[in-house]
Protein backbone atom coordinates (compact mmCIF):
# COMPACT_ATOMS: atom_id res chain seq x y z
CA UNK A 1 0.00 0.00 0.00
CA UNK A 2 1.22 3.50 -0.83
CA UNK A 3 2.27 5.60 2.13
CA UNK A 4 0.27 8.66 3.11
CA UNK A 5 2.62 11.34 4.37
CA UNK A 6 2.45 14.92 5.64
CA UNK A 7 3.90 17.26 3.01
CA UNK A 8 3.03 20.67 4.40
CA UNK A 9 1.89 22.07 7.73
CA UNK A 10 0.79 25.34 9.28
CA UNK A 11 -0.25 26.56 12.72
CA UNK A 12 -1.82 29.87 13.69
CA UNK A 13 -2.18 30.31 17.43
CA UNK A 14 -1.67 33.01 20.07
CA UNK A 15 1.88 31.67 20.43
CA UNK A 16 2.95 31.99 16.83
CA UNK A 17 2.15 32.02 13.15
CA UNK A 18 4.27 29.06 12.06
CA UNK A 19 4.84 25.52 13.33
CA UNK A 20 8.42 26.48 14.25
CA UNK A 21 7.32 29.50 16.31
CA UNK A 22 4.73 27.44 18.12
CA UNK A 23 7.16 24.61 18.74
CA UNK A 24 9.74 27.00 20.18
CA UNK A 25 7.12 28.55 22.44
CA UNK A 26 6.05 25.14 23.75
CA UNK A 27 9.70 24.23 24.41
CA UNK A 28 10.14 27.47 26.37
CA UNK A 29 7.09 26.60 28.49
CA UNK A 30 5.03 29.53 27.29
CA UNK A 31 1.26 29.78 27.17
CA UNK A 32 -1.26 32.43 26.18
CA UNK A 33 -3.79 31.21 28.74
CA UNK A 34 -5.11 34.21 30.61
CA UNK A 35 -8.14 35.33 32.55
CA UNK A 36 -10.84 37.22 30.63
CA UNK A 37 -13.60 39.28 32.23
CA UNK A 38 -16.58 40.38 30.19
CA UNK A 39 -15.15 38.88 27.00
CA UNK A 40 -17.82 37.93 24.42
CA UNK A 41 -20.40 39.36 26.85
CA UNK A 42 -19.96 36.36 29.13
CA UNK A 43 -20.82 37.28 32.74
CA UNK A 44 -18.53 34.87 34.56
CA UNK A 45 -14.77 35.38 34.06
CA UNK A 46 -12.94 32.55 32.32
CA UNK A 47 -9.41 31.49 31.43
CA UNK A 48 -8.70 30.91 27.73
CA UNK A 49 -6.02 31.12 25.05
CA UNK A 50 -7.38 33.57 22.45
CA UNK A 51 -5.95 34.88 19.19
CA UNK A 52 -5.64 38.52 18.13
CA UNK A 53 -8.76 39.01 16.00
CA UNK A 54 -7.58 42.35 14.66
CA UNK A 55 -4.43 40.78 13.31
CA UNK A 56 -6.06 37.87 11.57
CA UNK A 57 -9.51 38.97 10.39
CA UNK A 58 -9.57 39.67 6.66
CA UNK A 59 -12.08 42.33 5.46
CA UNK A 60 -15.20 40.66 4.11
CA UNK A 61 -14.56 37.46 6.03
CA UNK A 62 -15.38 36.35 9.54
CA UNK A 63 -12.51 35.74 11.94
CA UNK A 64 -13.17 32.00 11.72
CA UNK A 65 -13.17 31.88 7.92
CA UNK A 66 -10.09 34.12 7.86
CA UNK A 67 -7.95 31.80 9.96
CA UNK A 68 -9.23 28.69 8.18
CA UNK A 69 -8.23 30.07 4.79
CA UNK A 70 -4.94 31.54 6.03
CA UNK A 71 -3.90 28.26 7.67
CA UNK A 72 -4.81 26.38 4.49
CA UNK A 73 -2.87 28.89 2.34
CA UNK A 74 0.27 28.51 4.42
CA UNK A 75 0.13 24.71 4.37
CA UNK A 76 -0.54 24.66 0.63
CA UNK A 77 2.48 26.92 0.06
CA UNK A 78 4.65 24.77 2.29
CA UNK A 79 3.58 21.67 0.36
CA UNK A 80 3.93 23.33 -3.04
CA UNK A 81 0.75 21.77 -4.42
CA UNK A 82 -1.95 23.04 -6.78
CA UNK A 83 -4.98 23.71 -4.55
CA UNK A 84 -7.28 24.26 -7.55
CA UNK A 85 -6.61 20.83 -9.03
CA UNK A 86 -9.57 18.43 -9.22
CA UNK A 87 -7.10 15.91 -7.75
CA UNK A 88 -6.88 18.03 -4.57
CA UNK A 89 -9.59 17.92 -1.90
CA UNK A 90 -10.25 20.01 1.19
CA UNK A 91 -11.47 18.65 4.52
CA UNK A 92 -12.49 21.05 7.26
CA UNK A 93 -12.47 20.10 10.92
CA UNK A 94 -14.48 22.27 13.27
CA UNK A 95 -17.12 21.90 15.92
CA UNK A 96 -18.88 25.26 16.00
CA UNK A 97 -17.39 27.28 13.11
CA UNK A 98 -19.07 30.70 12.85
CA UNK A 99 -21.59 29.99 15.62
CA UNK A 100 -21.03 33.46 17.15
CA UNK A 101 -23.14 34.85 14.25
CA UNK A 102 -26.03 32.42 14.78
CA UNK A 103 -28.55 35.26 14.96
CA UNK A 104 -27.45 37.08 11.82
CA UNK A 105 -25.76 34.79 9.29
CA UNK A 106 -25.87 31.35 7.73
CA UNK A 107 -23.53 29.59 10.15
CA UNK A 108 -23.81 26.06 8.77
CA UNK A 109 -20.37 24.47 8.83
CA UNK A 110 -20.77 23.51 5.18
CA UNK A 111 -20.82 27.21 4.22
CA UNK A 112 -17.37 27.67 5.74
CA UNK A 113 -16.11 24.60 3.93
CA UNK A 114 -17.45 25.95 0.63
CA UNK A 115 -15.76 29.31 1.21
CA UNK A 116 -12.53 27.45 1.97
CA UNK A 117 -12.63 25.49 -1.27
CA UNK A 118 -13.77 28.57 -3.25
CA UNK A 119 -10.88 30.62 -1.88
CA UNK A 120 -8.58 28.24 -3.75
CA UNK A 121 -10.79 27.71 -6.78
CA UNK A 122 -11.15 24.05 -5.85
CA UNK A 123 -14.02 22.29 -7.63
CA UNK A 124 -14.60 19.35 -5.27
CA UNK A 125 -17.37 19.03 -2.70
CA UNK A 126 -16.08 20.46 0.55
CA UNK A 127 -16.50 18.01 3.41
CA UNK A 128 -16.66 18.91 7.09
CA UNK A 129 -15.77 16.33 9.71
CA UNK A 130 -17.49 17.41 12.92
CA UNK A 131 -16.86 14.67 15.42
CA UNK A 132 -16.77 16.71 18.65
CA UNK A 133 -13.33 17.05 20.23
CA UNK A 134 -11.74 14.39 18.04
CA UNK A 135 -12.69 16.24 14.83
CA UNK A 136 -9.11 17.12 13.86
CA UNK A 137 -7.93 13.56 14.30
CA UNK A 138 -10.97 12.20 12.46
CA UNK A 139 -10.40 14.71 9.63
CA UNK A 140 -6.79 13.56 9.21
CA UNK A 141 -7.99 9.96 9.10
CA UNK A 142 -10.62 11.00 6.55
CA UNK A 143 -7.92 12.70 4.46
CA UNK A 144 -5.87 9.51 4.54
CA UNK A 145 -8.86 7.47 3.42
CA UNK A 146 -9.65 9.87 0.57
CA UNK A 147 -6.10 9.51 -0.73
CA UNK A 148 -6.15 5.72 -0.47
CA UNK A 149 -9.46 5.67 -2.37
CA UNK A 150 -7.43 6.73 -5.39
CA UNK A 151 -9.56 9.77 -6.17
CA UNK A 152 -7.06 12.39 -5.01
CA UNK A 153 -3.34 13.15 -5.01
CA UNK A 154 -3.49 15.69 -2.18
CA UNK A 155 -5.89 16.42 0.66
CA UNK A 156 -5.69 19.66 2.59
CA UNK A 157 -6.96 19.03 6.13
CA UNK A 158 -7.70 22.23 8.02
CA UNK A 159 -8.86 22.42 11.64
CA UNK A 160 -9.95 25.57 13.41
CA UNK A 161 -11.98 26.85 16.31
CA UNK A 162 -12.80 30.32 17.53
CA UNK A 163 -14.37 30.99 20.90
CA UNK A 164 -17.66 32.75 21.54
CA UNK A 165 -20.33 33.36 24.15
CA UNK A 166 -22.12 30.29 22.79
CA UNK A 167 -19.23 27.91 23.53
CA UNK A 168 -17.93 29.50 26.75
CA UNK A 169 -21.35 29.65 28.42
CA UNK A 170 -21.98 26.06 27.37
CA UNK A 171 -18.85 24.73 29.02
CA UNK A 172 -19.54 26.94 32.05
CA UNK A 173 -23.05 25.47 32.29
CA UNK A 174 -21.48 22.01 32.35
CA UNK A 175 -19.07 23.22 35.07
CA UNK A 176 -16.23 21.94 32.91
CA UNK A 177 -14.00 25.04 32.97
CA UNK A 178 -11.15 25.63 35.39
CA UNK A 179 -10.77 29.11 36.87
CA UNK A 180 -6.99 28.78 36.51
CA UNK A 181 -4.66 27.49 33.80
CA UNK A 182 -5.50 23.81 33.42
CA UNK A 183 -3.44 20.99 34.90
CA UNK A 184 -3.50 17.88 32.71
CA UNK A 185 -3.29 14.61 34.66
CA UNK A 186 -2.44 16.55 37.84
CA UNK A 187 -3.82 15.76 41.27
CA UNK A 188 -5.20 19.31 41.52
CA UNK A 189 -6.82 19.40 38.07
CA UNK A 190 -10.28 20.88 38.10
CA UNK A 191 -11.35 21.45 34.53
CA UNK A 192 -10.35 22.63 31.09
CA UNK A 193 -9.58 25.94 29.38
CA UNK A 194 -10.82 26.81 25.91
CA UNK A 195 -8.49 27.93 23.14
CA UNK A 196 -8.39 29.33 19.64
CA UNK A 197 -6.17 28.11 16.83
CA UNK A 198 -6.10 27.05 13.22
CA UNK A 199 -3.81 24.35 11.89
CA UNK A 200 -3.51 22.53 8.60
CA UNK A 201 -1.73 19.50 7.19
CA UNK A 202 -1.47 18.66 3.50
CA UNK A 203 -1.49 14.92 3.01
CA UNK A 204 -0.08 13.25 -0.06
CA UNK A 205 1.80 10.13 -1.13
CA UNK A 206 5.48 9.69 -0.44
CA UNK A 207 8.21 7.36 0.69
CA UNK A 208 9.92 9.51 3.30
CA UNK A 209 8.89 12.06 5.89
CA UNK A 210 6.07 11.75 8.40
CA UNK A 211 3.74 8.91 7.56
CA UNK A 212 0.18 8.86 8.82
CA UNK A 213 0.35 5.11 9.30
CA UNK A 214 -3.24 4.42 10.33
CA UNK A 215 -5.94 5.47 12.72
CA UNK A 216 -9.21 4.43 14.26
CA UNK A 217 -12.32 5.96 15.77
CA UNK A 218 -14.26 4.00 18.38
CA UNK A 219 -17.29 4.78 20.52
CA UNK A 220 -17.66 4.07 24.23
CA UNK A 221 -21.37 3.33 23.69
CA UNK A 222 -21.78 4.50 27.26
CA UNK A 223 -22.71 8.18 27.74
CA UNK A 224 -23.07 11.23 25.50
CA UNK A 225 -21.16 13.65 27.73
CA UNK A 226 -19.15 11.50 30.15
CA UNK A 227 -16.16 9.30 29.32
CA UNK A 228 -16.30 5.55 29.80
CA UNK A 229 -15.05 4.37 33.20
CA UNK A 230 -13.23 1.54 31.47
CA UNK A 231 -11.70 3.70 28.73
CA UNK A 232 -13.52 1.45 26.27
CA UNK A 233 -13.40 3.46 23.07
CA UNK A 234 -9.94 4.89 23.67
CA UNK A 235 -8.59 1.44 24.44
CA UNK A 236 -10.13 -0.04 21.29
CA UNK A 237 -8.78 2.80 19.12
CA UNK A 238 -5.32 2.31 20.65
CA UNK A 239 -5.50 -1.43 20.16
CA UNK A 240 -6.27 -0.88 16.48
CA UNK A 241 -3.26 1.35 15.79
CA UNK A 242 -0.94 -0.78 17.93
CA UNK A 243 -1.37 -3.55 15.36
CA UNK A 244 1.10 -1.51 13.29
CA UNK A 245 3.68 -0.86 16.01
CA UNK A 246 4.88 -1.84 19.45
CA UNK A 247 5.19 0.20 22.65
CA UNK A 248 9.00 0.06 22.29
CA UNK A 249 8.81 2.02 19.04
CA UNK A 250 6.80 4.94 20.48
CA UNK A 251 8.47 8.18 21.56
CA UNK A 252 5.30 9.14 23.42
CA UNK A 253 1.54 9.16 23.43
CA UNK A 254 0.27 12.71 23.02
CA UNK A 255 -3.00 12.44 24.91
CA UNK A 256 -6.16 14.54 24.99
CA UNK A 257 -5.46 15.60 28.60
CA UNK A 258 -8.27 18.13 28.90
CA UNK A 259 -7.67 18.33 32.67
CA UNK A 260 -11.18 17.33 33.62
CA UNK A 261 -11.28 14.71 36.36
CA UNK A 262 -12.98 12.10 34.24
CA UNK A 263 -11.22 12.53 30.90
CA UNK A 264 -7.70 12.18 32.23
CA UNK A 265 -8.61 9.22 34.44
CA UNK A 266 -10.30 7.53 31.50
CA UNK A 267 -7.21 8.02 29.33
CA UNK A 268 -4.98 6.57 32.04
CA UNK A 269 -7.15 3.46 32.13
CA UNK A 270 -7.09 3.13 28.33
CA UNK A 271 -3.29 3.56 28.27
CA UNK A 272 -2.92 0.87 30.91
CA UNK A 273 -5.25 -1.53 29.10
CA UNK A 274 -3.33 -0.95 25.86
CA UNK A 275 -0.05 -1.87 27.57
CA UNK A 276 1.44 1.61 27.23
CA UNK A 277 2.28 2.43 30.85
CA UNK A 278 6.00 2.45 30.01
CA UNK A 279 5.61 4.96 27.19
CA UNK A 280 5.98 8.68 28.00
CA UNK A 281 2.72 10.62 27.90
CA UNK A 282 2.30 14.33 27.31
CA UNK A 283 -0.53 16.81 26.80
CA UNK A 284 -0.62 20.29 25.30
CA UNK A 285 -3.87 21.68 26.70
CA UNK A 286 -1.93 23.51 29.45
CA UNK A 287 -0.20 25.44 26.66
CA UNK A 288 -2.97 26.11 24.10
CA UNK A 289 -6.14 25.28 26.03
CA UNK A 290 -8.66 23.06 24.30
CA UNK A 291 -8.67 24.22 20.68
CA UNK A 292 -11.49 21.81 19.81
CA UNK A 293 -11.63 21.39 16.01
CA UNK A 294 -7.98 22.44 15.68
CA UNK A 295 -6.62 20.26 18.49
CA UNK A 296 -6.01 17.02 16.60
CA UNK A 297 -4.07 18.78 13.86
CA UNK A 298 -2.24 21.31 16.05
CA UNK A 299 -1.11 18.66 18.52
CA UNK A 300 -0.09 16.23 15.78
CA UNK A 301 2.12 18.84 14.07
CA UNK A 302 3.85 19.78 17.33
CA UNK A 303 4.39 16.12 18.14
CA UNK A 304 6.08 15.60 14.75
CA UNK A 305 8.35 18.57 15.41
CA UNK A 306 9.18 17.16 18.83
CA UNK A 307 10.23 13.77 17.48
CA UNK A 308 12.26 15.51 14.75
CA UNK A 309 14.06 17.42 17.51
CA UNK A 310 14.35 14.21 19.57
CA UNK A 311 12.32 15.78 22.34
CA UNK A 312 9.37 14.64 24.43
CA UNK A 313 7.49 17.88 25.02
CA UNK A 314 6.66 18.89 28.59
CA UNK A 315 3.11 18.85 29.94
CA UNK A 316 2.58 22.42 31.06
CA UNK A 317 0.46 22.56 34.23
CA UNK A 318 1.34 19.06 35.40
CA UNK A 319 3.31 18.52 38.60
CA UNK A 320 1.84 15.67 40.69
CA UNK A 321 0.22 12.58 39.18
CA UNK A 322 -3.51 12.59 39.85
CA UNK A 323 -4.82 9.52 38.06
CA UNK A 324 -5.16 6.02 39.50
CA UNK A 325 -2.53 4.38 37.29
CA UNK A 326 1.22 5.09 37.02
CA UNK A 327 1.13 6.84 33.65
CA UNK A 328 4.52 8.31 32.71
CA UNK A 329 3.45 11.93 32.29
CA UNK A 330 6.32 14.15 31.09
CA UNK A 331 6.41 17.08 33.47
CA UNK A 332 9.60 18.43 31.93
CA UNK A 333 10.95 18.15 28.42
CA UNK A 334 12.69 14.82 27.88
CA UNK A 335 14.72 13.27 25.12
CA UNK A 336 13.89 10.42 22.79
CA UNK A 337 15.50 8.49 19.96
CA UNK A 338 12.24 6.88 18.87
CA UNK A 339 10.63 7.68 15.53
CA UNK A 340 6.90 7.22 16.08
CA UNK A 341 4.11 8.53 18.29
CA UNK A 342 0.41 8.08 18.90
CA UNK A 343 -2.08 10.96 19.00
CA UNK A 344 -5.08 10.26 21.20
CA UNK A 345 -8.33 12.26 21.57
CA UNK A 346 -11.78 11.78 23.05
CA UNK A 347 -14.98 13.76 22.89
CA UNK A 348 -18.67 14.19 23.60
CA UNK A 349 -20.86 11.63 21.97
CA UNK A 350 -18.62 8.94 23.48
CA UNK A 351 -16.22 9.21 20.57
CA UNK A 352 -12.49 8.40 20.80
CA UNK A 353 -9.71 8.31 18.27
CA UNK A 354 -6.09 7.30 17.87
CA UNK A 355 -3.64 8.03 15.07
CA UNK A 356 -0.21 6.49 14.57
CA UNK A 357 2.52 8.63 12.99
CA UNK A 358 5.95 7.34 11.99
CA UNK A 359 8.97 9.14 10.56
CA UNK A 360 10.31 7.28 7.56
CA UNK A 361 13.34 7.65 5.34
CA UNK A 362 16.80 8.59 6.47
CA UNK A 363 17.23 9.82 10.02
CA UNK A 364 17.75 13.56 10.15
CA UNK B 1 -18.39 -5.00 -2.36
CA UNK B 2 -20.82 -3.20 -0.07
CA UNK B 3 -24.50 -4.06 -0.17
CA UNK B 4 -27.67 -2.54 1.23
CA UNK B 5 -29.11 -4.75 3.95
CA UNK B 6 -31.90 -2.46 5.08
CA UNK B 7 -33.30 0.99 4.45
CA UNK B 8 -35.50 3.21 6.62
CA UNK B 9 -36.92 6.69 6.34
CA UNK B 10 -39.07 8.97 8.43
CA UNK B 11 -41.29 11.38 6.48
CA UNK B 12 -41.33 15.00 7.55
CA UNK B 13 -44.43 15.62 9.66
CA UNK B 14 -44.28 12.26 11.45
CA UNK B 15 -45.35 12.35 15.11
CA UNK B 16 -42.02 11.18 16.54
CA UNK B 17 -43.38 10.63 20.04
CA UNK B 18 -46.16 8.43 18.68
CA UNK B 19 -43.63 6.51 16.58
CA UNK B 20 -41.46 6.04 19.66
CA UNK B 21 -44.40 4.80 21.74
CA UNK B 22 -45.48 2.41 18.99
CA UNK B 23 -42.05 0.93 18.29
CA UNK B 24 -39.92 1.35 21.44
CA UNK B 25 -41.67 2.70 24.53
CA UNK B 26 -39.12 1.75 27.20
CA UNK B 27 -36.21 4.16 26.63
CA UNK B 28 -37.03 7.39 28.51
CA UNK B 29 -33.75 9.01 27.40
CA UNK B 30 -35.56 9.51 24.11
CA UNK B 31 -37.40 12.47 25.62
CA UNK B 32 -34.17 14.29 26.43
CA UNK B 33 -32.98 14.15 22.82
CA UNK B 34 -33.20 16.95 20.29
CA UNK B 35 -35.15 16.33 17.10
CA UNK B 36 -32.12 15.23 15.06
CA UNK B 37 -31.19 12.62 17.68
CA UNK B 38 -34.78 11.41 17.92
CA UNK B 39 -34.79 10.90 14.16
CA UNK B 40 -31.46 9.07 14.22
CA UNK B 41 -32.55 6.95 17.16
CA UNK B 42 -35.83 5.94 15.49
CA UNK B 43 -34.11 5.18 12.18
CA UNK B 44 -31.61 2.97 14.02
CA UNK B 45 -34.50 1.13 15.69
CA UNK B 46 -35.95 0.34 12.27
CA UNK B 47 -32.60 -0.82 10.93
CA UNK B 48 -31.50 -2.85 13.96
CA UNK B 49 -30.84 -6.51 13.39
CA UNK B 50 -30.61 -9.46 15.78
CA UNK B 51 -29.10 -10.09 18.22
CA UNK B 52 -29.80 -6.69 19.70
CA UNK B 53 -27.92 -4.89 22.48
CA UNK B 54 -24.85 -7.10 22.21
CA UNK B 55 -21.65 -5.00 22.24
CA UNK B 56 -20.07 -5.03 18.80
CA UNK B 57 -17.08 -3.19 17.45
CA UNK B 58 -17.66 -4.12 13.82
CA UNK B 59 -20.56 -1.73 13.20
CA UNK B 60 -19.90 1.90 12.33
CA UNK B 61 -22.40 4.74 12.62
CA UNK B 62 -21.91 7.47 10.00
CA UNK B 63 -24.29 10.40 9.89
CA UNK B 64 -24.46 13.17 7.33
CA UNK B 65 -26.33 16.47 7.10
CA UNK B 66 -26.15 20.06 5.95
CA UNK B 67 -27.46 21.67 9.13
CA UNK B 68 -25.50 19.67 11.69
CA UNK B 69 -26.87 20.53 15.12
CA UNK B 70 -28.06 23.99 14.06
CA UNK B 71 -31.71 23.44 14.97
CA UNK B 72 -30.79 22.64 18.54
CA UNK B 73 -28.06 25.30 18.51
CA UNK B 74 -30.83 27.89 18.13
CA UNK B 75 -32.67 26.44 21.12
CA UNK B 76 -29.50 26.61 23.22
CA UNK B 77 -28.74 30.17 22.08
CA UNK B 78 -32.19 31.23 23.31
CA UNK B 79 -31.20 30.16 26.84
CA UNK B 80 -27.80 31.87 26.90
CA UNK B 81 -28.86 35.34 28.05
CA UNK B 82 -30.75 34.08 31.09
CA UNK B 83 -29.61 30.63 32.12
CA UNK B 84 -27.48 28.64 29.68
CA UNK B 85 -28.93 25.14 29.58
CA UNK B 86 -26.37 22.35 29.98
CA UNK B 87 -28.90 19.78 28.81
CA UNK B 88 -29.39 21.68 25.55
CA UNK B 89 -25.66 22.45 25.18
CA UNK B 90 -24.65 18.79 25.03
CA UNK B 91 -26.82 18.45 21.91
CA UNK B 92 -25.04 21.31 20.11
CA UNK B 93 -22.70 18.86 18.39
CA UNK B 94 -23.38 17.26 15.00
CA UNK B 95 -22.06 13.90 16.23
CA UNK B 96 -24.28 13.45 19.29
CA UNK B 97 -26.75 11.63 17.05
CA UNK B 98 -24.09 8.98 16.41
CA UNK B 99 -23.43 8.71 20.15
CA UNK B 100 -27.10 8.22 20.97
CA UNK B 101 -27.37 5.43 18.40
CA UNK B 102 -24.14 3.82 19.68
CA UNK B 103 -25.31 3.93 23.30
CA UNK B 104 -28.73 2.49 22.60
CA UNK B 105 -27.44 -0.33 20.43
CA UNK B 106 -24.03 -0.91 22.06
CA UNK B 107 -22.31 -0.18 18.76
CA UNK B 108 -18.68 0.25 19.85
CA UNK B 109 -17.22 0.74 16.38
CA UNK B 110 -16.45 3.96 14.55
CA UNK B 111 -18.88 6.85 14.89
CA UNK B 112 -18.46 9.86 12.63
CA UNK B 113 -20.49 12.91 11.64
CA UNK B 114 -20.03 14.75 8.36
CA UNK B 115 -21.48 18.03 7.15
CA UNK B 116 -21.95 18.67 3.43
CA UNK B 117 -23.40 21.55 1.42
CA UNK B 118 -26.26 19.44 0.13
CA UNK B 119 -27.20 15.80 -0.19
CA UNK B 120 -24.71 14.61 -2.76
CA UNK B 121 -25.04 10.85 -3.43
CA UNK B 122 -21.57 10.53 -4.96
CA UNK B 123 -19.86 11.98 -1.90
CA UNK B 124 -22.17 10.12 0.49
CA UNK B 125 -21.37 6.76 -1.13
CA UNK B 126 -17.66 7.60 -1.37
CA UNK B 127 -17.33 8.55 2.30
CA UNK B 128 -19.20 5.44 3.44
CA UNK B 129 -17.03 3.22 1.23
CA UNK B 130 -13.90 4.89 2.60
CA UNK B 131 -15.00 4.22 6.18
CA UNK B 132 -14.71 0.51 5.36
CA UNK B 133 -10.94 0.97 5.05
CA UNK B 134 -11.11 0.33 8.81
CA UNK B 135 -10.51 -3.42 8.78
CA UNK B 136 -12.73 -4.03 11.81
CA UNK B 137 -15.79 -2.38 10.26
CA UNK B 138 -18.06 -5.03 8.75
CA UNK B 139 -21.25 -2.99 8.52
CA UNK B 140 -22.34 0.61 8.87
CA UNK B 141 -25.50 2.39 9.78
CA UNK B 142 -25.23 5.44 7.54
CA UNK B 143 -27.82 8.11 7.20
CA UNK B 144 -28.82 11.55 6.09
CA UNK B 145 -30.57 13.35 8.95
CA UNK B 146 -30.87 17.00 8.08
CA UNK B 147 -32.89 18.83 10.68
CA UNK B 148 -33.52 22.36 9.44
CA UNK B 149 -36.15 22.95 12.12
CA UNK B 150 -38.10 20.75 14.51
CA UNK B 151 -40.85 20.45 11.89
CA UNK B 152 -38.70 20.57 8.76
CA UNK B 153 -36.31 17.70 8.20
CA UNK B 154 -35.14 14.95 5.87
CA UNK B 155 -34.30 11.63 7.51
CA UNK B 156 -33.31 8.33 5.98
CA UNK B 157 -30.64 5.74 6.66
CA UNK B 158 -29.16 2.54 5.30
CA UNK B 159 -27.67 -0.49 6.93
CA UNK B 160 -24.75 -1.33 4.64
CA UNK B 161 -22.54 -4.39 4.95
CA UNK B 162 -19.49 -6.00 3.42
CA UNK B 163 -20.59 -8.81 1.14
CA UNK B 164 -24.22 -9.68 1.78
CA UNK B 165 -27.06 -10.51 -0.60
CA UNK B 166 -28.66 -7.10 -1.04
CA UNK B 167 -28.29 -4.62 -3.84
CA UNK B 168 -24.89 -3.09 -4.29
CA UNK B 169 -24.44 0.11 -2.32
CA UNK B 170 -23.81 2.54 -5.17
CA UNK B 171 -25.23 5.83 -6.40
CA UNK B 172 -27.86 4.29 -8.68
CA UNK B 173 -29.22 1.92 -6.05
CA UNK B 174 -29.08 4.66 -3.44
CA UNK B 175 -31.28 6.85 -5.66
CA UNK B 176 -33.58 3.96 -6.44
CA UNK B 177 -34.02 3.00 -2.81
CA UNK B 178 -34.57 6.53 -1.55
CA UNK B 179 -37.05 7.37 -4.31
CA UNK B 180 -39.12 4.23 -3.63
Amino acid sequence: MRKVVCIGESILSPLGATPAENFAAVCRGESALQRYEGMFGVREPFVASLMDRGRWTVPGRTFFDSIVIEAAQRAVEAAGIDPASPRTAFVLSTIKGNIEYIDTQDVTLACSARRLADAFGNPNPAVVVSNACISGLAALLQGRRMLLSGRFDHVVVVGAEVQSRFIVTGFQSLKALSEAPCKPFDAARDGLNLGEAAAAIVLGFGESGWELVDGAVRNDANHISGPSRTGEGSYKALRYVLKHTSPEELAFVNVHGTSTLYNDEMEAIAIDRAGLLDVPVNALKGTFGHTMGAAGILESILSMHAVDARIVLPTRGFSELGVSLPVRVSAQAGTTDKRAFVKLLSGFGGVNGALLFRKGGAAC
Amino acid sequence: MLTIKRFASIPCGTDLTALYRATVGDYPKFFKMDTACKLGFLLAEQLADEPRFTPREDRAVLMFSTCGSLCNDRHYEETVREFPSPSLFVYTLPNIITGEIAIRNKYEGETSAYVMERFDPETFVALVEQAFQDSVTASALCGWVDCRADDDYTAFAFLVERGGNGKEFNVDNLYGTVNQ
